[in-house]
């Protein structure tokens, strides 16, 4: 009997090794970036402190820092407008096409959806030299409205993959039901299928806002001026002064600009990965 | 149900009558998506392809056709073989990395204990942040001089200050370094698809295979693993197109040195291509990305005919 106990202890104390070791990998970096932000100057950057812990007592000296000395602020505006008229555009397009494709088109239907999901898999490290030149032409270089024009690229096609999803897990009869009685096909998408499918679209403009802010390489290559650009280009490369790193400027800002989007991606992970998978889980 | 649609008496205008056809309906419908990805994906990618065999750049923005000349340059650059080769190590280490820690993890997270929707919650984070800022959290923890791994390394007696390893400057290290972060950044992914694929295994197999005697690790390889594997590959495809066409984490943390020991398509492909402004050998870089992608899609396609029949 004793040694089936040992075998279950060391069973046991192997397993939550297990879960210390992956909450550890998953959490720490994000516990750095939070005691980094509140870190006096003073305590981050002398090395014979130990620094896990506040040495000195917290401050938000950083904080304070990033929204008066810095265009903090204007990069939050401007992730947050460029975030929305992403997700308008997203939904104008994605909606009606996600529809037709699970609905009204058939089998060629079937075939397009693919194509169009196929283009969400199309880098931006391919386009992004053609595109360029596309915004230059535009003139929409050094404009955060190029991205507004840009990101839809992307999240079209993975909203109207979402959305197909959605469309055709939905009973076609409630649809017919509207058109037997009268209403237009038009109407029968309109004031059926849309309510109906409110929890994919409100899904839809969750994951179109997080995708616009995780974006990085389109609004690197897009955007020079500081005034112009997003919240993640802006804490990324605009808080380096010559050399000089202001760590817990940039740490600060990073956990501001996370926040959002973690608490999103816990809330409809689920549904991500529906869409993502594609029913390929039956 | 066209029949339907189309019977039902309306004294409407043309246009009524119009929309009512299901499949000029079901055109109009899809039109605005797809005409805003043909113009935005589908025309700049036959111009990045155009450019490629052009003689192009931001400086004299010509149209003048050179055939293969910027790719034979290109391939005979030493410092070009070494980015090729440093991108399949940076997607295939990182990959694997990111599975094994995914095949564990979900492992982990399957069995309940107390504190698992915390943890799960925690797990999803490096996958949830934005790429960008993840990976200057970490630069910050590689940092040469205040890097908390190297604290903890002296702390725990392993090495003294002067051997402290400068992560991101010496050509191995910065290697390693990057595809830790992208496996990190990749796990969760990982975990989340294999959660996914075996949740989905129905419990009978897996316990008609017990009854039959197979073990832990049997079920585990011979019926688990071969079950979950359509969707397992569909999550490394993501994996692989993302890693292999990646610019961001390279850019934040090493800019492709030192001396291009991390240099990748991405990066090189922006270094040149953006910042020197020659447009034509940039897209010519880029588009070596294009064979792996293309087998990736090809598989794809074949998988998702397979799932049909």
């Amino acid at each position: 009997m004793p040694r089936v106990t040992v075998a279950k202890a060391a069973r046991e104390t192997s397993f939550y090794g297990a879960v210390a070791f992956f909450f550890i990998l998953a959490a720490f970096p994000f516990y750095w970036m939070v005691i980094t932000s509140f870190k006096t100057n003073s305590d981050l950057y002398n090395v014979t402190n130990i620094p896990f812990w506040f040495n000195d007592p917290p401050t938000l000296e950083h904080f304070r820092y990033l929204f008066e000395k810095t265009l903090f602020a204007t990069w939050l505006l401007n992730s947050l407008i460029i975030g929305l008229c992403v997700v308008v555009i997203t939904l104008v397009t994605a909606l009606p096409a996600a529809y037709s494709l699970a609905r009204l088109t058939g089998r060629t239907g079937e075939t397009l959806g693919i194509g169009i999901f196929f283009t969400y898999l199309v880098p931006p490290t391919l386009l992004f030299l053609p595109l360029s030149r596309v915004i230059a032409g535009l003139g929409l270089q050094n404009s955060m409205w190029s991205l507004v024009l840009i990101y839809p690229t992307f999240t079209i096609p993975f909203c109207t993959w979402l959305l197909m999803g959605f469309f055709k897990a939905m009973p076609p009869e409630i649809e017919e039901a509207a058109i037997v009685d009268g209403c237009s096909l038009f109407g029968a998408f309109f004031k059926m299928a849309i309510p109906l499918s409110l929890p994919g679209i409100l899904t839809v403009v969750i994951f179109t806002f997080t995708l616009t802010l995780q974006e990085f390489v389109y609004a690197l290559t897009f955007i020079s001026s500081s005034d112009q650009k997003p919240i993640t280009l802006g804490v990324a490369t605009d808080l380096i002064r010559g050399d000089i790193f202001y760590w817990g400027e940039i740490m600060a800002g990073a956990l501001i600009a996370s926040i959002p989007v973690a608490i999103a991606y816990n809330l409809f992970l689920d549904r991500f990965i529906a869409g993502i998978t594609g029913g390929a889980v039956k | 149900m066209a029949a339907v649609a189309d019977s039902v008496p309306k004294a409407a205008s043309r246009f009524r009558f119009i929309l009512d056809r299901r499949d000029v309906l079901g055109s109009i419908f899809v039109a605005p998506a797809i005409l805003y990805v043909l113009l935005l994906v589908g025309v700049p990618f036959l111009m990045a392809v155009y450019y490629s065999v052009s003689a192009y750049t931001i400086y004299d923005p010509t149209w003048q056709f050179v055939g293969l000349a910027n790719f034979a340059q290109i391939v005979q650059d030493s410092e070009f073989r070494r980015t090729l080769s440093n991108t399949f190590i940076f997607t295939f280490g990182s990959q694997f990395l990111g599975l094994i820690l995914g095949k564990f993890g979900a492992l982990v997270l399957l069995r309940p204990f107390p504190g698992r929707k915390l943890v799960r919650a925690l797990i999803i984070l490096p996958w949830a942040v934005p790429v960008a800022l993840a990976t200057v959290a970490w630069q910050w923890m590689f940092d040469s001089l205040y890097s908390v791994i190297n604290w903890t390394l002296i702390a725990l007696g392993f090495i003294t200050r002067s051997q402290a390893p400068n992560w991101l400057g010496t050509p191995e290290l910065a290697m390693i370094s990057v595809i830790v972060v992208n496996a990190w950044r990749f796990f969760p992914f990982a975990i989340v698809i294999f959660l996914a694929g075996i949740t989905a295994v129905p419990q009978d197999v897996l316990d008609a295979a017990t009854v039959d005697g197979a073990g832990f690790w049997r079920r585990n390889y011979q019926i688990i693993v071969p079950m979950i594997l359509p969707i397992v590959a569909i999550g490394l495809i993501f994996g692989i197109v993302f890693t292999f066409t990646d610019l961001s984490i390279v850019f934040l943390m090493t800019m492709g040195g030192p001396i291009g020991a991390t240099s990748v398509l991405g990066y090189k492909g922006f270094q040149t291509g953006i910042i020197s402004g020659d447009v034509s050998h940039g897209a010519a870089i880029s588009l070596f990305m294009l064979p792996v992608l293309l087998v990736v899609v090809i598989f794809m396609l074949r998988f998702i005919r397979r799932r049909e029949i």
